[in-house]
């Protein structure tokens, strides 16, 4: 393990550093669930894009600048200590481009990247269904093969036919204010139930779809639900083979419970907000700085794994089941920090939206709350680290 | 009893560096050896290499490192009695700034029935002053951090048994491995392992570097190590079940040894002081 700053990446920290201060709006921008805020988080994503910012780790082409893993974790730490907006692109950014780059073709690359680079084109995700949770191989939404001359759903005219999507989806993150989205269809009933799927990407906007926001327990529409009606999709927007849609969805699921999600940088951060507040405090009960403590331990722990997976990434290992390890551990820290957080400000935490220096810990905390359910349950991750790490039977 | 950390290129017990220390240290507890370990192998060799010159002091150093001396250490009230004190070649007394050769007195029972407790008296002053209590000092980090990859190695050694044990022991027509709430529990062991053993390298690395981070490093690692070695021990004595909870059953090794580690070398909640007292003093040092 090799701890000293890499120059070159240093450089770049200074940077990042430099434009950030100079950039991130004060005061914060508002929620990204209300019209607005969506609008102001957009034109935060051209702003950081103009900077060549906004996807550093992707190639030149397509607004990155090819930065390696550990020039991409710099990024984060400095995004997150200069208190950067939510990144309202994140479902594209973090889960559909890779799946882009491992498995797209070339004319999809070219056509989808770089609007979603700069927040032109916001992307939703669409896996969850009423009837499919932890259990997503369970999907019932279906596309059904068409003619070849067919209009488009987008409105254009396309020569190489395409699937009509019937159904329902739920639990979208940003659907309900997001301009397109992807997910998995079953495309062949008759198939074994996680070879029939089909991964592809529709617009939000498209005929036959109905958007329905949901009030998450924050009180904001974060959710929606996605109805489905014979709506159109080009063969262009589907994504690997017919069929090959669960393998597809898979290879690239490491990728949202590991690294690209949570970086470290997001709970340094919080962890030096809690140092803050337990001093400010005077720790009324003076119980509370062990935990305080263990928040600090847990980030950095964070930190210093990731830099190992970084490592053997960058050595040409793959992301396995590995990744279910961090996936608990950081969402069980996020809570962890936050109700920390909470006991510090005793009688005073319920009211939302605290200012600085305090900030608006109950915000986070209804937000901590999810992470043990998104991304795939805490419960199917203990279950993948005790089968596929320790060789527990199934 | 013998051990020693050498090899034909470097002595260990003089110039090991701390992430060999560790790395040596996690396979001793994963074992778990008895014995002073991290007393002899990192914090007697740093307050002698510190302390003594001459050719006693080359003597004991060469016999540690050679595995022919065990040395043993009480630094009350951290360590209040040293190990197996009748049977070590070398006994020492330490205070915050004085070194003594030490006597065994009465013994004491541990419940690690391998860890031989004695009470000692001063007998030879060996040093004392500000060079005994920068040396002190640093031995007891040395220990403190053995300490922790000692109770990470037991951990593993835990978890190794208990996912032996849950894979063949059968109940119901299954093994018990198959049951989602023993899945769970050892699931949370390799978690948490996993995520101390990086804390311990990079401790390692500052003890190393002698970085300023070095005492907040050490006992953030020392708290992430025994945190991990006692959800270990919990886990493993439940997914073991009756016998577990016998002498028969060789995780009891692993359970008295977690539980005694974790009380000496400081607290969990002394540790927890020093890691908060350095980030509140060193806000911007907190995120390396």
């Amino acid at each position: 393990m090799n701890l000293d700053p890499d120059p070159q990446a240093e450089a770049f920290r200074a940077e990042v550093r430099a434009w950030l201060t100079a950039s991130v709006p004060d005061p914060p921008l508002p929620s990204v669930n209300t019209a607005e805020g969506f609008a102001a988080h957009r034109e935060w994503e051209r702003q950081l894009a103009s900077a060549r910012l906004a996807v550093v780790s992707w190639p030149e082409r397509y607004g990155g600048r090819d930065a390696t893993l550990a020039q991409w974790l710099v990024f984060e730490e400095e995004y997150y200590r200069a208190g950067g907006p939510v990144r309202v692109g994140q479902n594209g950014l973090f889960l559909l481009a890779p799946t882009l780059f491992a498995h797209g073709t070339a004319e999809q690359q070219d056509r989808i990247l770089p609007p979603m680079a700069t927040a032109e084109h916001v992307w939703a995700q669409a896996w969850s269904e009423p009837g499919a949770g932890s259990d997503l191989a369970a999907i019932r939404s279906m596309a059904v093969r068409v003619r070849g001359d067919s209009e488009g759903g987008t409105g254009r005219r396309v020569g190489g036919g395409g699937w009509r999507l019937s159904g329902q989806k739920t639990w979208s993150t940003r659907a309900a204010l997001a301009d397109r989205a992807f997910g998995l269809f079953r495309s062949d009933p008759g198939a074994e139930r996680h070879r029939g799927l089909t991964y592809r990407m529709f617009d939000l906007r498209a005929p036959g779809v109905t958007v329905r926001p949901i009030a998450q327990l924050d009180g904001e529409p974060g959710f929606a639900e996605i109805f489905l009606d014979d709506v159109f999709v080009p063969d262009a927007d589907v994504i690997g083979a017919p069929g090959e849609g669960w393998r597809v969805a898979m290879s690239t699921a490491s990728h949202e419970r590991g690294l690209s999600l949570r970086s470290p940088g997001r709970f340094l951060a919080a962890a030096d907000r809690l140092i803050g507040l337990w001093q400010r405090s005077g720790d009324p009960s003076a119980t509370l700085g062990e935990r305080v403590a263990d928040a600090w331990i847990g980030a950095r722990a964070y930190q210093l794994h990731t830099f190992g997976t970084v490592a053997a990434l960058e050595a040409g290992g793959s992301l396995g089941p590995e990744s279910s390890l961090g996936k608990v551990f950081w969402s069980e820290l996020d809570v962890d920090i936050c109700e920390t957080a909470l006991d510090l400000l005793g009688p005073g935490a319920e009211v939302l939206g605290r200012p600085a220096p305090d900030g608006d810990w109950i915000g986070s905390h209804l937000f901590s709350l999810a992470g043990p359910i998104y991304a795939g349950t805490n419960e199917i991750q203990r279950s993948v680290i005790a089968e596929r790490l320790l060789g527990l039977p199934r | 009893m013998r051990f020693a950390l050498s090899d034909e290129q470097r002595q260990f017990a003089l110039g090991a560096h701390p992430v060999d220390l560790v790395v040596a240290c996690e396979e001793l507890g994963h074992h778990p050896l008895p014995g002073p370990v991290a007393e002899s192998v990192a914090a007697v060799p740093q307050l002698l290499a510190a302390l003594l010159t001459g050719a006693r002091a080359r003597d004991w150093l060469a016999a540690l490192a050679s595995g022919d001396l065990i040395a043993t250490l009480a630094r009350p009230p951290l360590l209040p009695c040293a190990l197996d004190a009748d049977a070590a070649g070398l006994a020492l007394l330490a205070d915050a700034g004085s070194v003594w050769s030490a006597l065994p007195g009465a013994r004491l029972e541990s419940a690690d029935r391998a860890r031989r407790l004695f009470a000692v008296t001063p007998d030879q002053a060996l040093a004392t002053g500000p060079d005994a209590v920068t040396a002190v000092s640093r031995a007891i980090d040395h220990g403190t951090l053995a300490s922790a990859a000692l109770l990470l190695g037991a951990g593993r050694g835990l978890l190794e048994a208990s996912t032996r044990h849950a894979r063949t022991r059968e109940q119901f027509g299954r093994p018990v491995g198959a049951f989602q709430a023993v899945k769970h529990a050892l699931a949370d062991v390799l978690i948490g392992l996993e995520f101390a053993r990086p804390m311990l390298y990079a401790a390692a690395i500052a003890l190393g570097g002698n970085a300023p981070t070095t005492a907040r490093d050490i006992s953030a690692a020392r708290v992430a190590c025994a945190d991990a070695a006692r959800r270990a021990a919990r886990a493993a004595l439940q997914v073991h079940g009756a016998i577990g909870y016998t002498l028969e059953c060789d995780i009891s090794l692993w359970l008295a040894k977690v539980r005694s580690l974790s009380s000496t070398w400081g607290s969990q909640a002394e540790h927890r002081a020093v890691v908060l007292a350095a980030l509140v003093q060193d806000r911007a040092g907190a995120w390396s």
